[in-house]
């Protein structure tokens, strides 16, 4: 063959690929089998959230969060909620918050459960999704109970949370703890030590720290390249820094050693569980779950019946909700994925002037090209699933 | 928490070291925000990045905020953090629709989808961008959907046609008028004319 018939390949991969995690379109330049260039066109599930956040008012805006990183939803409430108490100066009382870092830490498991499992799923393993799913769906009911749904949860509110969770069910999640490290022993006897799962992500998608930081990675990813960061204990919010808990770093900066932090963070988030089961089951961890400020958070329901004050907040802050002072604000929480932020502009009114959210995903996605050039074809879905990817949080 | 005594620190470092190029530096709500001139961005960008005493290498987000009224509509707002000092800092810059910002892309590659995004929605030109093509909206959109004078709605719709065997683009049609509630306390002062002020005026 004449050497001018030589020439690179493009490829479509997604958006209908089932290792795109969601609706990924990437453009693929390929020379033979290697990767030359990467080309990720999201946006395929814009759905223009902070448009229509800046038209609802606070309240009303909080059930969106749950669908940006639709795998652990509160997480991202938690980051909006910061970013609103900050504003307004509320006080979470001490169960609330209690209940927020146990619920949050449950999301954690949930996004690592899945993210681990389909990472398996895409060099070719499918038993471990299968075992992460019956463990998900054992956390989903949890959600069901404290709040109603099984995903979209809209349960912490701004002052707190939503309603008071009984002692069942905290004795419940305890109950789940223990068995659960056993499923995850069980997940690790089919991956860590496999010999297939080694070989297509061991020295795949190697990024070092220093590159980490200026592609404004957080989370697993720049803990899987060596630092110690992680916001819960670096910049403590709610009452993680009365928690005792190890921060897992990798050395490697490679997909294998951002698998084993991920199945580590479960077992510390199991740890973070279990301490408050412990603190909310005592007489210290008993109290209401929302502030007491009746001009943001609304009455109970039996005051009500009693009260006209109570009454008229109710209807004033279900009608026009509550205005925040003027100001702008930014709070960052660990979420599972990485720093989720939340960038909130107020200009005293009942809603938000701007409200930017500020995805993890967003930012490893766009080091693609960057990770994957030099690859072979089949890497690139290895290192798309060791990201974790949502594109629920990434195209907005 | 927040160390305030560092931020203090860092605040009356930069106004020393940057000094011609910083407009305003104030702490709000325990943050720190500075201004600059969209001239110099770049430089202080890069400055904060590499100076040994602040070290912000993380680049955290860019994005537009939108000001209709203004004359500079558009603030353009990044966020820093320094990983080794645990601080961060909120840039802002003011532009408008026709004057481009300096690019930060060879500051800090993750700028790339960031000006990308801003680009997309809010129109904000970025000189020096290697690939400024729209981001997170349809491909073939026009306008910028997230400046506040384009409505919620937007302005067209897609729809399955059978006949054509394709994807549509039509005008938004909606069945009924989009309704925008306004709940704010009319007894705690709005700024339009409620129904019936206007008599009060007639009979002065």
């Amino acid at each position: 063959m004449a050497e001018v018939d030589i020439r690179n390949f493009n490829i479509n991969f997604g958006p209908q690929h089932p290792a795109a995690h969601g609706v990924l379109r990437l453009v693929l330049e390929l020379d033979g089998e290697v990767v030359e260039r990467v080309d990720p066109h999201i946006g395929l599930l814009h759905r223009g959230t902070e448009k229509l956040i800046e038209h609802k008012t606070y309240l009303q805006a909080m059930p969106y969060f749950d669908r940006l990183d639709y795998v652990a939803p509160m997480n991202q409430e938690h980051a909006f909620c910061l970013a609103i108490e900050k504003l307004l100066g509320l006080e979470v009382p001490r169960r609330a918050s209690l209940i927020r870092v146990l619920y949050s830490e449950i999301g954690r498991v949930l996004s690592h459960l899945l993210n681990v499992t389909t990472q398996a799923l895409d060099v070719g393993a499918f038993t471990p999704s299968l075992w992460g799913f019956e463990e998900r769906e054992k956390l989903m009911v949890f959600y069901e109970r404290a709040c109603g749904a099984r995903m979209h949860a809209a349960y912490f509110r701004p002052g707190g949370v939503h309603q008071d969770i009984p002692q069942k069910l905290i004795d419940d999640i305890g109950a789940w703890c223990e068995p659960f490290l056993k499923v995850v022993d069980d997940i690790e006897g089919l991956l860590t030590d496999n010999r297939i799962f080694k070989q297509r992500n061991v020295d795949i998608g190697i990024i070092p720290l220093e590159e980490c930081w200026a592609w404004g990675f957080s989370g697993v990813m720049v803990r899987g390249s060596g630092a110690a960061w992680d916001l819960r204990r670096s910049q403590p919010y709610e009452c993680y820094d009365e928690m005792e808990f190890e921060i897992p770093v990798g050395k490697n900066c490679d997909n294998y050693d951002r698998y084993l932090i991920r199945v580590l963070e479960m077992r510390e988030s199991v740890k973070i569980m279990q301490q408050c089961i412990a603190k909310l089951s005592v007489p210290a961890g008993q109290g209401p779950v929302n502030s007491a400020d009746g001009k943001a958070v609304p009455p109970k329901r039996g005051e009500m019946k009693r009260s006209m004050e109570a009454l008229i907040h109710h209807f004033k802050l279900y009608t026009e909700g509550f205005k925040v002072p003027a100001g702008e604000v930014y709070c960052a929480v660990e979420a599972p994925k990485g720093e989720f932020g939340v960038y909130l502009v107020s200009d005293g009114s009942n809603k938000p002037y701007r409200c930017k959210l500020r995805a993890p995903g967003f930012s490893h996605l766009q080091a693609m090209d960057h990770m994957c050039r030099g690859h072979m074809l089949a890497d690139v879905g290895a290192v798309l699933g060791s990201m974790d990817i949502v594109f629920g949080e990434v195209d907005r | 928490m927040i160390d305030v005594q560092s931020l203090n620190d860092l605040k009356s470092y930069l106004e020393e070291s940057l000094a011609d190029d910083l407009d305003h530096a104030e702490i709000a709500f325990d943050e720190l925000n500075i201004e600059v001139g969209p001239s110099q961005i770049v430089r202080v960008l890069r400055a904060l990045r590499d100076d040994v005493q602040t070290r912000f290498i993380s680049l955290i987000d860019i994005c537009g905020v939108d000001y209709p009224e203004r004359k500079d509509r558009f603030d353009v707002v990044y966020h820093l953090m320094s990983p080794q000092n645990n601080q961060r800092i909120r840039i802002r810059i003011r532009t408008d629709e026709v004057n481009p910002v300096p690019s930060v892309v060879e500051v800090f590659p993750a700028a790339d989808w960031f000006e990308r995004e801003a680009y997309d929605l809010y129109g904000i030109l970025f000189t020096g961008h290697p690939d400024l093509r729209r981001l997170l909206t349809d491909y073939g959109f026009e306008g910028h959907p997230l400046r506040k004078d384009f409505p919620l709605t937007g302005f067209t719709e897609v729809r399955y046609d059978d006949e054509q065997k394709r994807v549509v683009y039509e005008p938004v049609s909606l069945r009924q008028e989009f309704r925008n509630f306004d709940f704010l306390s009319p007894w705690e002062g709005t700024d339009y004319v409620l129904p019936g002020d206007e008599k009060e005026t007639k009979a002065n």
